[in-house]
């Protein structure tokens, strides 16, 4: 497995997150020499084991559905960067990307 | 309560445990409380007691910020279910610590804000992520404190600034309201200068909450009153075959005299082996930071939180908003986890690391089949220089290397101060099964006893009181 700068420019792009040029060569080295560390997992016989995806016995944990209070409007909104008309507000969506 | 808040103040001057400290309202509360008192009603277990609480845990009244920029102005909506139960308990909440950005980091030093100091020795780190807890607390600014623990974020800074720290089964503490790094491992933990308030503090904000699923239904025993009841001749476990790896000779010779405090008392040490444990720090930094990557996905600039300006598209805008609010660790692991789980390397990476998980679980079940309890040290090394790992990712995560497996397999771990080395406090952990709390209090007590090693005071605390 060889992961290269396209790889880690790629990853940057699915994570939503902006780098500069340099930044993202430092990511690169530091991925790489990260990931050949964790690659010794790998040795490990793990055919007939079951991945562990919650270390908890509960199984379908159910609540009744009851209506009860919500937040206020006001205090939804109230951490929100931009707002108009008791909404949040963002730019543009109808071009898409690609 | 007034002096408290003037101690608390005077030392972080020195120390920087605090990203906010709410004189005004620990006034009010204590002025409340003591009204109740005049006209004879409860005040609660942890009536008037001073309380610092991670800045990961949300607070109405305080600002949340997790240590990060994108959160810098955060106000929560709401009180995490810990601090409901702290404010019944009568307990005064004076302020929110620094931690790791996100509690992703061993050192407090990657709180985007500042760098606290290990009250121990000023040039040195508290650990983290919950370093200002753990600082706050053995400084004397708090009486007690909040953490939470992933990976090993309550026990190493309680190991590193010589108190006790205790992380609970997972689940057996609500995370409502906790900001989630990684859900699967986050647990909410506690710090105390000794075992009987720890023990109290556990009790008060331990049990099931219908607002968090993953917490467990089981009645909570109260771990206070427990601690007098005889613990017996336990059968402690060893895992000589992970103490190979990194440990330093102070760190193993503190551990060493630790156990024959134990074996003084009557306890049989025995060894036991952990052979996957070893892998805990690959399995671990590939399942934590996937979870990390889907749970901070929410910093977006939309609903709440830092927004870049300027940007007319809303993809750029994710971009530069998480470009510029997160830090490097952060940006770093929000990278392995989208990378472990993205496609083509799902089932090398991800998938691996969480049937590795299995290995090291079944390791711990294994071994508890021998014994009643496992120790081993809390962290390899003693507390470390500031500026010594942070440009390193690697030898950073390493320094979790005894407190990972634990995490990993969901079991209760406390951190207790078993000597000092170089004028540095040395940590030791106790690990039980599942939902063991009580018998780890119990053995945790009996050691502090025999030791007399709990509220112990650095020479800061010595110098500025005098």
């Amino acid at each position: 497995m060889k992961i290269t700068l396209e790889i880690v420019k790629h990853i940057a792009h699915l994570a939503r997150l902006e780098f500069s040029e340099e930044e993202l060569k430092q990511f690169y080295q530091q991925m790489v020499e990260l990931l050949d560390h964790f690659a010794r997992i790998s040795e490990l016989d793990t055919e007939n084991v079951p991945p562990t995806c919650g270390i908890l016995p509960l199984y379908n944990v159910m609540r009744e559905d009851n209506p009860g209070a919500t937040l206020p409007r006001e205090e939804a909104l109230k951490n929100a960067p931009e707002e108009e008309s008791g909404f949040f507000k963002i730019p543009t969506i109808l071009e898409a990307e690609d | 309560m007034q002096a408290t808040l003037e101690w608390a103040q005077k030392l972080e001057g020195k120390l920087r445990s605090f990203l906010a400290l709410d004189p005004e309202g620990a006034l009010a509360k204590a002025f409340m409380l003591e009204e109740k008192l005049k006209k004879g009603e409860e005040v609660g277990p942890l009536g008037g007691i001073p309380v610092a609480v991670k800045d990961n845990i949300c607070t109405r009244r305080m600002t949340t910020t997790c240590g990060s920029r994108i959160l810098e102005n955060f106000l929560p909506p709401y009180d995490a279910t810990v601090i409901e139960k702290l404010e019944r308990a009568g307990a005064i909440i004076i302020g929110k610590t620094n931690c790791d950005e996100f509690a992703m980091g061993s050192s407090t030093e990657n709180s985007a804000f500042f760098k606290t100091r290990n009250p121990w020795d000023l040039e040195r780190v508290p650990g983290g992520s919950s370093g200002g807890s753990a600082s706050s607390v053995a400084a004397y600014q708090a009486y007690l404190a909040l953490g939470s623990d992933t990976g090993g974020s309550v026990r190493q800074p309680a190991s590193f600034c010589g108190i006790f720290g205790m992380k609970p089964t997972y689940g057996r503490v609500s995370r409502y309201g906790l900001v989630a790094f990684a859900s699967s491992l986050d647990q909410i933990g506690t710090f105390a200068r000794n075992v009987p308030d720890l023990a109290l503090l556990t009790e008060v904000i331990s049990g099931h909450d219908p607002r968090d699923s993953t917490s467990l239904p089981e009645p909570v025993p109260s771990y206070s009153k427990e601690l007098d009841s005889p613990v017996g001749n336990l059968r402690i476990g060893v895992p000589r075959d992970l103490l190979q790896e990194g440990l330093t000779p102070e760190v193993k010779e503190a551990f060493e005299e630790a156990l024959k405090i134990f074996e003084g008392a009557g306890f049989a040490i025995e060894e036991v082996s952990l052979p996957h444990a070893s892998y805990g720090i690959p399995t671990y930094y590939l399942i934590a930071p996937a979870e990390a990557s889907a749970n901070l996905a929410r910093y977006d600039g939309i609903r709440f939180g830092l927004r870049a300006k300027g940007e007319e598209n809303l993809v750029s805008l994710y971009k530069k908003t998480r470009g510029e609010g997160f830090g490097a660790e952060v940006k770093r692991r929000i990278m392995l986890g989208t990378f472990a789980l993205s496609l083509g390397y799902r089932d090398a990476f991800y998938v691996k690391a969480q049937k590795v998980r299995t290995l090291i679980s079944q390791d711990f079940q294994e071994a508890f089949r021998k014994v009643d309890l496992i120790a081993l040290p809390t962290s390899p090394t003693l507390p470390f220089k500031l500026g010594e790992k942070v440009q390193d990712p690697l030898s950073m995560y390493m320094s979790d290397l005894y407190t990972i497996p634990i995490s990993l397999a969901g079991l209760p771990a406390i951190s207790i101060p078993i000597a000092l080395k170089n004028g540095l406090p040395v940590g030791m952990q106790i690990v039980g099964p599942a939902l063991s709390e009580s018998l780890i209090f119990k053995a945790s007590y009996l050691f502090e006893r025999e030791s007399g090693l709990s509220n112990l005071k650095p020479p800061i605390v010595e110098e500025l009181s005098a």
